[in-house]
């Protein structure tokens, strides 16, 4: 068990670039924590895997320092660092039994038997694969190879973090959900720091105590599942978390107004002037903006969805399309209605990245 | 009109193909079958002789039945040498070159040019390469001090064969194994590594696994070929010296056409057929269920 430390990491692929914009991975410092359980989320090619890859020591990045509790272990090979990582596709070793492939990463390691077979015992009964033990692996089924692979990374007792790479793809829908739980055991029961790669915020906001946004190589925010809805960082974040995502509109900021398309909209707090030529917009969560019939900032409803645990409306605020809440037990007539959004939710981004102002 | 509409004439169709296989197979195999339970004579005159060709050569005690024993034995012996070499060769040549980068397509078109060679020239390429006096190999292990002369001695006219045919179809082992090991995901060799797995233990665990289909394919073609082997003996040695490189085909061409003597060269080649068809069949079970083994 070990924390590991990123310190001005970044990555280029095809080695050293004066460019940022050919940097697969900006620079970024950050503390993983022991015993704790991150996601890296963001859609494709936005630099999770590399970032992965880096900790795990399959790529060595541009520059930076990557540390393990104090020892640095940059230029470390993968097979001594002590990382299991478990890949998108099951990697299995098919001529072996599962308990074989289960003893492989100990039987490298020059373990005596005895102990091997004690440990491969213990990790099959926690990811329920005893019953498996004697099979050939090439035979079984996906989410159970996926556990293989798992069980292969749980096996040895040195390890200072488990890395998943999008584990849950090829697994079947309804699997899904139980190999995640599971997954969730697993990390209460060793207390192991986990590293969670995936672009479905589902599996990365049920996973993880922290939650670490990226796009275009760059970290966005790292927060809780929960500040990461609340308050998102970048417009980017708001967009990208929660369904659906923030309303992020341009605005005209000034001090503890906005101005969208002639109406005036109550912020929480007092901001400074942006800078000229900036792009500056507000965002809130359609769960904060409710609709009545009357009352509020007028908008035009264009549509209104029954999710079952509420409902969604598409409304026209002036030119801009967003989302709201409609209560239960508001009915809306017509096309005319009234929007109130909490004012404490409301928040400022000058180009994409949040600005905070003096608190009224 | 209810009725179905059936129309039997898309049959006519499958017309060409069947005079093909009738005109390119069929109808020469059933002549070979006619000559081998029939005795030819001069003028066109056959006389039934049932299964005595095929006695005559199952029967070891008979001139042609030690002919053909000693040829079956040359060709296996000299199949089973050609794989043992090629494939562990292949797949080692394989392993050695880059997975990736622009130097690959060098090596695989300079790998795959003996491969392009007519046989015949493979055999004459060779026939002056290995002259003990002139030919570039045959002198350098003369000069060497080796006793090497592949007209004269039965151990040197071997080793040149084998030589000869590893030089040739070395390639395609290679490149079926290539191709074979493109198509394991990196994730396997990261995991290899993630598990602290040796070089061996990643070769023994995932490369060779992942390469028994396409070596199914390598094993099977490579032994069909060297099984039916002709032309490059042919030119080399002549299946000398002696008849210590007289490979079945070759012999079944000297009772063929050089002694014209039908009956007992149809007999030789339906069984020489049979043993190819049944050898092939053996090894593709044999590797077809080795994949299978263990599964429910």
């Amino acid at each position: 068990m070990a924390r590991i430390s990123l310190e001005g990491i970044s990555h280029a692929y095809g080695g050293r670039t004066m460019d940022p914009s050919d940097l697969a991975l900006k620079p970024l410092d950050h503390v993983w924590e022991k015993g704790r359980a991150y996601s890296l989320l963001g859609p494709s090619g936005c630099g999770k895997t590399t970032l992965l890859n880096i900790i795990s020591g399959l790529v060595t990045p541009t520059t930076g320092r990557i540390l393990f509790d104090d020892l640095d272990v940059t230029h470390l090979p993968t097979e001594r660092r002590n990382i299991a990582q478990v890949f998108q596709f099951p990697v299995i070793y098919d001529t072996m039994t599962v308990a074989d492939n289960l003893a492989f990463p100990l039987r490298n390691r020059g373990l005596p038997a005895a102990a091997v077979t004690k440990r491969v015992t213990e990790i099959a009964s926690l990811l329920d694969l005893t019953p498996e033990l004697s099979k050939r692996a090439r035979n079984l089924t996906a989410d159970a190879k996926q556990k293989i692979s798992l069980g292969r990374g749980l096996v040895r007792s040195d390890v200072a973090a488990l890395l998943f790479d999008e584990p849950l793809t090829v697994i079947d829908p309804s699997l899904k959900w139980e190999l995640r739980s599971k997954l969730k055991a697993v990390h209460h029961a060793l207390d192991m720091l986990m590293i969670y790669v995936t672009h479905d915020q589902i599996e990365a906001l049920t996973f993880a105590d922290e939650v670490v946004v990226m796009k275009d190589g760059r970290v966005l925010q790292i927060a809780s599942p929960a500040e990461l809805f609340e308050y998102p960082a970048h417009t980017f974040v708001g967009y990208f978390i929660g369904s659906p995502g923030m309303n992020i509109i341009e605005a005209e900021v000034d001090g503890h107004i906005a101005r969208v398309a002639g109406q005036t909209v109550e912020l929480g707090a007092t901001y400074a002037r942006p800078p000229a030529g900036s792009t500056v917009q507000i965002g809130f969560r359609p769960d904060f903006a409710a609709l009545a019939p009357s009352g509020g900032y007028a908008v035009r409803v264009r549509r209104i969805e029954d999710l079952g645990r509420r409902r969604i409306a598409r409304v026209a605020f002036g030119p801009h399309e967003i989302f709201a809440t409609v209560p239960y037990g508001v009915s809306l007539e017509g096309e005319e209605a009234g929007m109130t959004i909490r004012a404490d939710r409301v928040f400022v981004y000058v180009n994409d990245e949040r600005v905070y102002g003096e608190a009224r | 009109m209810t009725e179905k509409p059936l129309n039997n004439r898309a049959w006519w169709l499958v017309l060409p193909v069947l005079l093909f296989v009738l005109f390119s197979a069929l109808l020469p195999i059933m002549t070979v079958v006619n000559y081998s339970v029939q005795d030819a004579m001069a003028g066109n005159s056959y006389f039934w002789n049932g299964d005595g060709w095929f006695r005559d050569l199952l029967n070891s005690q008979t001139e042609i039945g030690a002919r053909f024993s000693d040829a079956l034995t040359r060709n296996l012996s000299f199949s089973f040498a050609a794989l043992f070499i090629e494939v562990p060769l292949g797949i080692a040549i394989a392993l050695c070159l880059p997975r990736t980068g622009r130097t690959i397509g060098f090596y695989l078109v300079i790998l795959a040019l003996p491969m392009l060679i007519p046989w015949n020239v493979v055999g004459t390429i060779w026939q002056i390469f290995a002259r003990a006096d002139i030919g570039l190999f045959g002198a350098a292990l003369t000069g060497l001090g080796l006793h090497y002369n592949d007209t004269q001695d039965a151990v040197s006219a071997w080793c040149t064969i084998v030589v000869m045919d590893v030089w040739h179809w070395t390639p395609l082992v290679v490149l079926l194994s290539y191709a074979g090991l493109r198509a394991i995901p990196d994730a396997y060799y990261q995991a290899a590594r993630i598990d602290g797995a040796s070089r061996w233990a990643t070769f023994r665990y995932i490369e060779l696994p992942k390469l028994q289909k396409v070596l199914v394919i390598a094993v099977l073609l490579r032994f069909m070929e060297t099984f039916m082997i002709y032309t490059e003996p042919f030119v080399v040695t002549g299946g000398g010296p002696g008849s210590a490189t007289t490979f079945l085909s070759i012999d079944l061409v000297k009772i063929a056409l050089g002694q014209v003597d039908l009956g007992n060269a149809a007999a030789m080649s339906l069984v020489y057929n049979l043993i190819t068809i049944t050898l092939c069949w053996i090894f593709f079970t044999i590797m077809t269920q080795l994949d299978r083994r263990g599964n429910p």
